[in-house]
């Protein structure tokens, strides 16, 4: 496996996406950063689903320069959306089957074990609309892993899921991380799910992200700019002295 | 008698075929392509909708005759006129009911959405291979209604099929025209015979379709 490198910019609408980074080939590197600063619009860039000027490196690939731009079906990035993205008109196996198929034979687990990874040993026959909310996030994650990816990339796979759904998923994700080795970059907003699994962070801001990425504690608040840990203060003061009051 | 029953369903059944081959690209292309000029090209498609079916006949005619510089392009190759023939017809059935193809396929793309082809290019399918194993299936009752319609709605013709077949006994005259032979001869008995025959045919052929669509609609395929 290899690492990835890109240095991008573009406008998209009315915001300026300028990143630059280097994510290294094993491990998970987060994208942190309030809604709308652009986390997913990167990830799309990286995928070739959304185009932006600059440069995308996986390894000696080149997959997007001034003259070159790989499309997403021959780059083999793996991409978790946000809301689920199962083909409807399959069954979870033959979703699994879509991925596999095109992926051919290489290195990583293969059908079953990704499969036992992801504990879908009793849905494989069910269709994606009888499924709930985070065993649609574990089908989606499998089917990724399934593609043989050089790149996983996983945009807030969680936020669309309640409490229970997230407290589902998210052991199963630590478990990945464990046994994968393959660069993935995990957009989130949430600093106790990036303390969970992420070993490196990157933080995204108004379109702007710049490396090298900061090594993760398992200190959530660690995570967070002094900015948001002095808004916090004061929301915790405030709320202290209404119940005092 | 026999042989009008077969003109109309071979003529049906082939635009039917052709109109499918055709509403695909088309109904794709208007539904995600990002020409400017994209909606002209679905308002002349449409435009069968609008106009009498004579007016269409009459352009056709003139199209598929001896004169026209189109049948120029193929006087090397021995054909004259297709005019009053078969091949005419399905050429003019074809163009007519192109609407009724092109309008539900392109809906049924439509509401399909960005998202499933993204998901099917992070997996590795090319956009051809992404189109046939996620749009088409994806998009398939837009395809039945697309079906239905279509040779419905051909089976239904009679301007048009009129105007460049002209009910040529055996090769260009169809259950609707002969009706209306028969009408005019005073053949009563004959016509309600023919007539009622087709009222059973088109809720025959409507009924397996619907219930065709709805099973598929009930379980994956």
């Amino acid at each position: 496996m290899s690492h990835v490198a890109f240095a991008l910019s573009g406008r998209f609408g009315d915001f300026r996406l300028e990143a630059e980074a280097e994510v290294p080939a094993s491990g998970v590197t987060a994208v942190m950063g309030p809604s709308g600063s652009g986390k997913t619009t990167l990830l799309r860039c990286l995928a070739g689903l959304a185009r932006a000027s600059g440069r995308v490196m996986a390894g000696e690939a080149v997959w997007q320069d001034g003259r070159t731009f790989v499309p997403t079906h021959r780059r083999g990035v793996g991409l978790v959306f946000q809301e689920p993205s199962l083909l409807p008109h399959l069954s979870v196996r033959r979703n699994l089957d879509f991925a596999a198929r095109r992926a051919g034979r290489g290195p990583g687990p293969d059908f079953d074990e990704v499969v036992e990874m992801l504990g879908l040993g009793a849905l494989l026959e069910r269709d994606p609309d009888r499924l709930s909310g985070g065993e649609r996030q574990r089908a989606a994650v499998a089917r990724a892993l399934l593609s043989r990816p050089v790149l996983l990339l996983m945009d807030e796979p969680l936020s669309s899921l309640d409490a229970a759904g997230k407290a589902e998923v998210l052991p199963y994700l630590e478990q990945l991380h464990r046994s994968l080795s393959l660069p993935v970059i995990y957009v989130s907003h949430d600093a106790s799910e990036v303390a969970r699994l992420a070993d490196r962070v990157l933080r995204m801001e108004a379109g702007r992200l710049r490396g090298p990425a900061v090594v993760a504690s398992d200190d959530p608040l660690a995570l967070l700019s002094d900015a948001q840990v002095r808004t916090l203060a004061r929301a915790a003061l405030a709320a202290g002295l209404e119940a005092e009051a | 008698m026999g042989q009008v029953v077969f003109t109309t369903v071979a003529l049906a059944g082939l635009t039917t075929l052709i109109l499918l081959a055709l509403a695909a690209p088309l109904g794709w292309w208007l539904a995600h392509g990002r020409a400017w000029w994209k909606e002209a090209v679905a308002a002349v498609v449409s435009l069968p909708i609008v106009l009498p079916p004579t007016v269409l006949g009459f352009y056709l005619l003139i199209a598929l005759g001896p004169r026209s510089p189109l049948m120029a392009l193929l006087h090397p190759f021995g054909i004259r006129t297709l005019a009053f023939t078969f091949s005419g017809l399905v050429i003019g059935s074809v163009i007519y009911s192109l609407p009724f193809a092109v309008q539900p396929v392109r809906n049924a793309f439509e509401a399909i959405g960005p998202r499933p082809m993204e998901a099917a290019a992070t997996l590795r399918a090319a956009p051809f291979d992404a189109f046939f194993s996620v749009a088409v299936p994806m998009a398939r009752r837009g395809f039945v209604t697309a079906a239905v319609l279509v040779f419905a709605h051909t089976v239904g013709e009679f301007g048009v099929v009129l105007m460049i077949g002209g009910a040529i006994p055996g090769r260009t005259e169809v259950v609707s025209i002969r009706i209306y032979q028969l009408v005019e001869a005073l053949e009563f008995g004959q016509a309600h015979r023919l007539a009622a025959a087709l009222v059973g045919f088109a809720f025959l052929v409507l009924f397996a379709l619907f219930l065709l669509d709805r099973q598929a609609g009930s379980r994956a395929p």
